[in-house]
């Protein structure tokens, strides 16, 4: 079994217009550098400079992972994780 | 139970533990009932206690008309309040809001002004307040700023849910006005220290027509994200499929809004669960499902049927 990764509209470029990809990794740092080796320039959409970029939000079997521990946040097989964009001035 | 007027029936609705759905004996998830409101939902606790708030303050006087942006449920909290004590009153509605919804704001004479459904919400309040400073003299009680909204709970469903359940570990609730979520969770936080204050926030996707995540992001005035403990962000079809799952296990029939806070419960009743802890959840069944029957999700024959009917509809 894998992390299953639900990729937004926008970023689907990166991943040859998949809708969702599958990764491996123990946290999401881990899981998101796991899917940049496959599809290269996701994670720079995703994270900057070590934190989740202010604009995104990302999802842990639904569970917003800005009130878990972010981008450290433990994953494990048969974990869903989603990514959203966020709206500007969004609520969290 | 006994009451002097059908107004005074608000609050004091039952609460149920959901036997099948709970994970075990020591992980136990309860609905609050809050469909057993006069109007049918949760919106006459704060609607009641906004105008009566108002009419203290002054702000509300006989012959008074009242402007409210709503996709449904406080305008018609606020409509049958309004028939009963007289005054007139304006509903601003994204026009992509069921017919069922439309129908009981005019059944209790409320007049509606449409928005239109790019924006969902964040239109029909937009719209609101341009009527607003159109006519000074309406009074918008205004149920994302209102401090009455989580007032009422604060006031009601917070301590009803304490005396019930004095061992609450998780209160779940949607994310709208942040009413419901602000008020319990401030009161519950000051008497249950150690409670966790969940919110379950509708993901418009795909399958919706709310461009809500697309436009400006509106915050409620009312939010204050240091009362969450969590958020979860639940998309049309796992809302779907839980309004389906408290039908058909529970036989609870309860609106689609309450299935995405099902589904935030769930979760965090799974987390406790997997962490070998104890936990009492405690989440809103917002209103009953008859607004959204001509929907028709309660009796397609999947999921993904029912998802595929609700289509372009504003659920929450």
């Amino acid at each position: 079994m894998a992390i299953e990764v639900r990729i937004p509209t926008i970023l689907r470029t990166y991943t040859d217009g998949e809708k969702s990809v599958e990764g491996a990794g123990a946290t999401l740092d881990e899981l998101f550098s796991d899917l940049d080796t496959r599809h290269a320039g996701l994670r720079d959409r995703v994270v900057d400079g070590g934190e989740l970029r202010r604009f995104v939000n990302v999802y842990l079997n639904d569970e917003d992972v800005r009130f878990l521990d972010g981008i450290a946040t433990k994953v494990a097989d048969g974990d869903s994780v989603t990514i959203l964009p966020a709206v500007a001035g969004g609520m969290a | 139970m006994r009451y002097d007027s059908p107004l005074a029936a608000v609050g004091n609705t039952p609460l149920v533990r959901l036997p099948r759905l709970s994970p075990s004996d020591a992980v136990s998830v309860w609905a609050k009932l809050e469909d057993r409101n006069p109007t049918g939902s949760v919106k006459d606790r704060p609607a009641l206690y906004m105008i009566e708030q108002a009419e203290a303050d002054g702000r509300l006087t006989p012959g008074c008309t009242i402007l409210e942006p709503t996709s449904g449920n406080t305008g018609i909290s606020l409509a049958m309040a309004a028939r009963l004590k007289g005054y007139r009153i304006v509903c601003v509605m994204p026009e992509n809001t069921s017919a069922e919804r439309r129908e009981l704001l005019t059944m209790w004479g409320a007049e509606i002004i449409s928005s239109p459904a790019a924006g969902g919400s964040n239109t029909a309040v937009r719209v609101a307040k341009e009527l607003a400073a159109e006519h000074p003299d309406w009074v918008m009680l205004y149920q994302y700023g209102n401090p009455a909204n989580p007032g009422a709970h604060y006031a009601t469903t917070g301590p009803e849910i304490l005396a019930d359940l004095p061992t609450i570990t998780h209160f779940v609730a949607g994310l709208g006005t942040t009413g419901t979520l602000m008020g319990v969770g401030r009161y519950l936080r000051e008497k249950a220290p150690g409670v966790a204050i969940v919110a379950a926030e509708p993901r418009y996707d795909d399958l919706v027509y709310g461009l809500r995540n697309l436009d400006e992001g509106f915050v409620p005035e009312l939010y204050d994200g240091s009362v969450l403990t969590t958020r979860f962000s639940v998309g049309s079809q796992d809302a779907v499929r839980r309004t389906r799952e408290l039908l058909q296990q529970e036989g609870i029939f309860a609106g689609v809004s309450t299935g995405a806070a099902l589904h935030a419960a769930l979760g965090v009743a799974a987390k406790a669960e997997r962490a070998g802890e104890r936990a009492d959840v405690v989440f809103i069944v917002a209103d009953g499902g008859w607004k959204y029957l001509s929907t028709g999700i309660y009796t397609a024959p999947t999921t993904e049927d029912a998802v595929a009917a609700l289509h372009g509809q504003l659920w929450a």
